[in-house]
C-alpha cells in the first residue's frame, strides 16, 4: 500500500529543502514534492509542523554480536538505531570473533534480515583477527557485503601493513578506515592527557597520540591513492590536517561524534566513567575545532561510535572501566543543538547524517529522490524532551547525556517503506 | 567549626579553615600519644575497616593504631592485589563490609578514584589513605603538621617537591594543602616527569635540582620508583641520582635549617643520601611519628554520626 | 539577694538574667574553698589542681594563686579536655571542637582536686574522672565547683561548693569571669538550654 507523507517540511539535502508531499510506494520514493500525485487508496500520514529527512545513516557503530550480546545484539542495536531516526548503519568488525571473514558477515546480515528493522551493513576487519599483521580476505569481505574495512577498536599501528591494506583495498574500491591513535604514545592513558588528567592523577592520552597517526595515514593515502576515512577524529590537530589534505585533493573524509562537539575533558571530573571514551573528551579548544570542521566541510560526516557497554562495567574504577557511550538515540537533538548555535544550516545537519555518510561509502542512500529506497525519518524539531536512559532501545545504558534536556524528537522511522518505529504519543 | 564531610577523598575540596581544624585537632592527639597509657575512648564501639587493595605496612599500622588508640574496634582486610582487581569485586567487598556495619572504611587502591567510587556505594564515612596515582591525603597532613610542628608558618614558605611528581599522590595532596595554606611551591623533576598544567594547580616547575633549592625551607623528597625505569623517563638510576639526587651539599643549596621530608620509604643513596636522611635536618621519623597523631585527628573528626 | 540593674553588653544572646552571685560573693567564695582545701588535706603536700575546660580552668589557676598567698607555695596545676571522654560523641552528627590537655606534672600517688564552674547532672565530673585516670594513678579525687545546681544524673558529689543554687532543669546557671572577657558575677538564664553538664 502506498504511504503519503504530506505536508511536511522535507529536507532532501542539495535537492530539495521546502515544504512539499512525499510518496511511497513498494518501498522506494515515488514522488518529492508540491502537488503531486496521490495514489489512490494510499494510507496518508500528515508531517505538518514535522522534518521529512532521509533516514539517518551512520558510518560507526558497534553491535555486540557475536560475541558480547549481553552489551548490544544485532537486534537491539537496530532497534536503538531507528528509535534515533537511522534507517542505515554500518557496524565495526570488532566482535568476538572480529569479523574479519565471510561466515561472520554473513552472520551480521543474516541477524539484521531477521530484526527487519535499520539496515545493517558490516564493515569488516582491515587485518586478521584486527591484530594488525596480516591482511585479512578483504575481497571476500567485500563479496559478502562489507562496505568498508576497518580494525577500530585499534588503530593499524604498522605503517607497512596500513599501506598495503590501502593499495590492496583499491581493487575494491572501498573505503579504508583508520581508528588513529598511537598506542605507544597513548601509553594505556584513559582520558585526555592535560590539566585534569594531571589533576586527577589518570593516565593521559595525549591529543598527539591522535595527530601522528592522522598525519601517517594522510601521508599513506597520499602515496597510495586510497579512499581514508579518519573515525571519530577529536583534536584541532586532526582537523587542521584533514583540512589541508582535502585541499591538495586527497581522497580523505573524515567523521566526527557529538561527544566531541558537545563535550570537554571537564565532565570526565568526579572519575566519572560515562565521560570515558577513545579517543577521549578533549579540550574547549579541540571543540571550537571540530566545530569549524563541521562548518567548514572539512569534517564530511556526523557519525555516533555507538559503543553498548553494561552497567556494571561502567561501575568499576575509571582506569578498568571499558571506553565508550552509547549514541544512537541522542544524535539528532545533540546535532540540531549546532544548528540552534549556528554552526550548522538545518540542511547542512541533515547532510552530515544522512547524504554525506552516504557519498563516503558509496552507499545509494541518504536521498529522497524518486526511485531511492524509501528510507524517511519524520522529525518533531521542536519537541523538547528529557533523555532517560531507562527507556533507550538499546541494551545499555551508559550515555553522559542522561538528564539532559533536549530539542528535537524522532516521530516515525520508515525503512523501505515500512514503519518500524514511532515515538510514543505520535499521531 | 568542624568537618562536615563523610569522606575525606581528597585534599583539593578542603578550605584552609578545615585543613588548620584537622591539624589543631591533631594537637591534641600527639599529646595522647605522649602519655603512658596511649588511649582515649573517644571511638570506643566504632568499627574501622582498612581495606588496602596496595600493600603498605607502613600506612596501614599507622591507621591501625590510630584507630585503636581511638578504642575504635579495628579489622584489615588485604584482598590479594596480585591480580587485577575490578571494580565490582570493589563495591561488592565493601558493600560487605558496610553489612558488617563498619563505621569508617580506610581504602588503599591502585586506581585513581577508586575511593570515590566507593564513597558513592557504601553509607560508611571513606578515608583515601591512596589511590593510584591521585591523592594521599592522610600523608599531607601529616607533611603539613611535621612542618608546623617545627615551627614554620605556611604563609610564604617555599617548598621543593622533587622526584616523580606525575605519579606521586603524595605530591599531588600536598600541592593541594600547601597553595591552599599560602605556601609557595616548587615541583623539580625530569621534564619526563613533571605532568602538563602543573602550574595551574599552582606549583612552579623547575628541571634543575640546584636552582629549585634557592630559598627553600622544605625540602619534600619523593620516592623514585624504581620498576619504572623500563618505561623510558629515565635513562639510568645513576642518572638520576646524579641529577635529582639530594646531598649534603645540596641541602646547603637551601635556606639555612631547612628541613628535609620524605613519604618512605626511601631508596638510600637514590632520592637521597644516606648521611642525609640521617641528619638533623631530616624529619623523616617525626612525619612517621605524626602520622598516627594526624590519623587520630580525622578518625575522630569523621566520627560523628551519619 | 539584692537585684542589680541589668547592664547593657551582658550575655551574648541578650537572655534576661537574674544575678545569683557577685564579684565579692566569688572572691570569698574562693578563699573558704582554698582553706577548706588546705584544711582538709593538711596543708599542700602532694596536692595538685586540674581545672576542667574551660569554665574550671580560670577557677583553678585563680585558686592556685589563693593557696600561694595563704600558705606562699605554688601548688601545680594542670587543665584537662575531656571531649574524647564525653558519653554523647556517638549521638552527634559533628564531633565537638578539641582543646588541649596540658597536665604538666605527674598525677599518680598525689590528691588532685578537679575543679569546675558548675555541677549539673555529674556527666562532665565523670568524663574527667575518666580522662584523670587515663593520666595516672591519683591517691584521691576531690572536687571543687563554684556552683552545684542540682539535678543530678550520676552519682557524683562536690567535696566544696562555694554556692548551692536550686534550680530548675530548663534554667541555664553561668559563671562569668573576667578572664573571658566579662564582669565576674553567676548569673540564671532563662529558657537557654545548655549542655549538660
Amino acid at each position: 500500500m502506498a504511504l503519503l507523507i504530506e505536508g511536511g517540511h522535507i529536507i532532501d539535502p542539495g535537492r530539495f529543502n521546502a515544504t512539499g508531499d512525499l510518496v511511497i510506494d513498494e518501498g522506494k520514493i515515488v514522488a518529492i514534492g508540491r502537488g503531486v500525485k496521490i495514489p489512490p487508496g494510499a494510507a496518508r500520514v500528515s508531517a505538518a509542523g514535522r522534518l521529512v529527512v532521509p533516514g539517518f545513516v551512520d558510518l560507526h557503530v558497534h553491535f555486540r554480536e557475536p560475541g558480547y550480546e549481553y552489551k548490544e545484539t544485532i537486534q537491539s542495536g537496530a532497534a536503538s538505531a531507528v528509535a534515533g531516526g537511522f534507517t542505515t548503519v554500518c557496524c565495526m568488525p570488532n566482535t568476538n570473533p572480529v569479523n574479519d571473514n565471510q561466515a561472520i558477515t554473513e552472520f551480521i546480515l543474516e541477524r539484521a534480515r531477521a530484526a527487519r528493522l535499520a539496515n545493517v551493513l558490516p564493515i569488516g576487519a582491515i587485518t586478521k583477527g584486527s591484530e594488525g599483521k596480516e591482511l585479512a580476505e578483504i575481497g571476500d569481505l567485500r563479496r559478502a557485503g562489507c562496505v568498508a574495512i576497518s580494525d577500530d577498536g585499534k588503530p593499524v599501528m604498522n605503517s607497512l601493513v596500513m599501506r598495503r591494506a590501502m593499495e590492496y583495498a583499491l581493487a575494491f574500491d572501498i573505503p579504508v578506515i583508520d581508528h588513529c591513535e598511537d598506542l605507544h604514545l597513548a601509553e594505556g592513558g584513559c582520558m585526555n592527557e592535560g590539566l585534569i588528567s594531571t589533576e586527577l592523577g589518570l593516565p593521559g592520552i595525549p591529543a598527539a597520540a591522535e595527530d601522528v597517526m592522522v598525519a601517517r595515514n594522510v601521508s599513506l593515502a597520499e602515496l597510495t591513492g586510497a579512499r581514508l576515512h579518519l573515525a571519530h577524529i577529536s583534536t584541532a590537530g586532526s582537523v587542521r590536517m584533514v583540512r589541508e589534505a582535502k585541499s591538495r585533493g586527497l581522497r580523505v573524509t573524515a567523521e566526527a561524534c557529538p561527544h566531541h562537539f558537545m563535550l570537554t575533558e571537564e565532565v570526565v571530573r568526579g572519575f566519572n566513567t560515562l565521560a570515558k571514551m577513545n579517543p577521549p573528551l578533549r579540550t574547549w579548544q579541540d571543540v571550537q575545532a571540530i566545530k569549524d570542521g563541521l562548518r567548514d566541510g572539512t569534517i564530511d560526516v556526523i557519525a555516533t561510535d555507538h559503543a553498548p557497554h553494561a552497567t556494571q562495567e561502567k561501575q568499576q574504577g575509571f582506569t578498568e572501566a571499558p571506553f565508550g557511550i552509547v549514541g544512537l538515540e541522542t544524535a539528532l537533538p545533540l546535532t540540531l543543538a549546532l544548528v540552534e548555535e549556528g554552526i550548522l544550516s538545518l540542511e547542512s545537519a541533515v547532510e552530515k547524517l544522512s547524504a554525506a555518510p552516504a557519498r563516503v561509502f558509496s552507499l545509494a542512500k541518504g536521498t529522497l529522490q524518486p526511485g531511492a529506497d524509501a528510507d524517511v525519518a519524520i522529525i518533531d524539531p521542536q519537541a523538547q524532551w528529557e533523555v532517560d536512559p531507562g527507556k533507550f532501545r538499546s541494551k545499555s545504558r551508559n550515555t553522559p547525556f542522561a538528564g539532559w534536556k533536549v530539542k528535537g524528537l524522532v516521530m516515525t522511522t520508515i525503512v523501505g517503506g515500512r514503519v518500524v518505529f514511532e515515538a510514543a504519543g505520535s499521531a | 567549626m568542624s568537618l562536615k564531610r563523610k569522606d575525606l577523598l581528597s585534599l583539593a575540596p578542603l578550605s584552609a579553615e578545615e585543613i588548620k581544624l584537622i591539624l589543631e585537632t591533631a594537637d591534641s592527639f600527639k599529646e595522647v600519644t605522649g602519655r603512658e597509657i596511649k588511649k582515649v575512648p573517644a571511638l570506643r564501639g566504632r568499627t574501622v575497616v582498612n581495606l588496602f587493595f596496595e600493600p603498605s605496612t607502613r600506612t596501614r599500622t599507622s591507621f591501625e593504631l590510630a584507630a585503636k588508640r581511638l578504642s575504635a574496634d579495628v579489622i584489615n582486610f588485604s584482598p590479594s592485589s596480585s591480580s587485577v582487581v575490578k571494580g565490582e569485586t570493589l563495591l561488592d567487598t565493601a558493600r560487605n563490609i558496610e553489612a558488617m556495619q563498619a563505621d569508617i572504611i580506610v581504602l588503599r587502591h591502585s586506581s585513581a578514584g577508586a575511593a570515590e567510587t566507593l564513597a558513592r556505594g557504601v553509607k560508611s564515612s571513606v578515608i583515601n589513605a591512596g589511590d593510584g596515582w591521585h591523592e594521599h591525603p592522610t600523608q599531607a597532613l601529616l607533611d603539613l603538621y611535621t612542618i608546623r610542628e617545627r615551627g614554620l608558618s605556611f604563609q610564604g614558605l617555599r617548598v621543593a617537591i622533587v622526584g616523580d611528581v606525575s605519579h606521586s599522590r603524595v605530591a599531588r595532596s600536598n600541592i593541594h594543602a600547601l597553595t591552599k595554606l599560602g605556601a609557595e611551591v616548587r615541583v623539580v623533576g625530569p621534564p619526563t616527569m613533571i605532568p602538563m598544567g602543573i602550574d595551574k594547580l599552582g606549583a612552579k616547575a623547575f628541571y634543575n635540582l640546584d636552582d629549585a633549592l634557592r630559598g627553600v625551607q622544605v625540602i619534600m623528597m619523593l620516592r623514585l620508583q624504581l620498576e619504572r625505569q623500563g618505561r623510558a623517563l629515565f635513562p639510568t638510576i645513576r642518572e638520576y641520582a646524579r641529577l635529582y639526587g639530594l646531598t649534603a651539599e645540596r641541602v646547603k643549596m637551601a635556606e639555612p635549617g631547612a628541613i628535609v621530608m620524605h613519604p618512605g620509604p626511601i631508596n638510600r643513596g637514590v632520592e637521597i643520601a644516606p648521611e642525609v636522611a640521617d641528619s638533623l635536618s631530616s624529619v623523616i621519623l617525626d612525619q612517621v611519628a605524626n602520622g598516627v597523631a594526624v590519623r587520630m585527628g580525622i578518625l575522630y573528626l569523621m566520627s560523628g554520626a551519619n | 539577694m539584692s537585684e542589680i540593674p541589668i547592664k547593657a553588653s551582658m550575655t551574648p544572646n541578650r537572655q534576661q538574667e537574674r544575678l545569683v552571685m557577685e564579684a565579692g560573693d566569688m572572691t570569698r567564695a574562693m578563699t573558704r574553698i582554698a582553706h577548706e582545701i588546705l584544711e582538709r588535706n593538711k596543708g599542700v603536700k602532694d596536692l595538685g589542681l586540674v581545672g576542667i575546660r574551660t569554665g574550671g580552668v580560670h577557677l583553678a589557676h585563680r585558686l592556685v594563686r589563693r593557696i600561694q598567698d595563704i600558705e606562699g607555695v605554688a601548688v601545680p596545676i594542670g587543665e584537662l579536655d575531656i571531649t574524647l571522654y564525653r558519653d554523647d560523641l556517638s549521638l552527634r552528627k559533628e564531633q565537638p571542637v578539641l582543646r588541649k590537655t596540658s597536665v604538666p606534672f605527674d598525677i599518680s600517688g598525689k590528691i588532685i582536686v578537679l575543679v569546675d564552674d558548675v555541677l549539673f547532672t555529674g556527666r562532665t565530673i565523670r568524663a574527667a574522672m575518666d580522662g584523670l585516670i587515663d593520666l595516672g594513678r591519683p591517691a584521691e579525687i576531690q572536687l571543687a565547683v563554684m556552683v552545684d545546681r542540682g539535678h543530678r544524673q550520676l552519682p557524683i558529689k562536690a567535696t566544696y561548693i562555694g554556692k548551692n543554687i536550686p534550680t530548675s532543669r530548663d534554667e541555664n546557671i553561668q559563671v562569668m569571669l573576667e578572664e573571658a572577657g566579662e564582669d565576674d558575677r553567676v548569673v540564671i538564664l532563662k529558657g537557654v538550654k545548655e549542655m549538660e553538664r
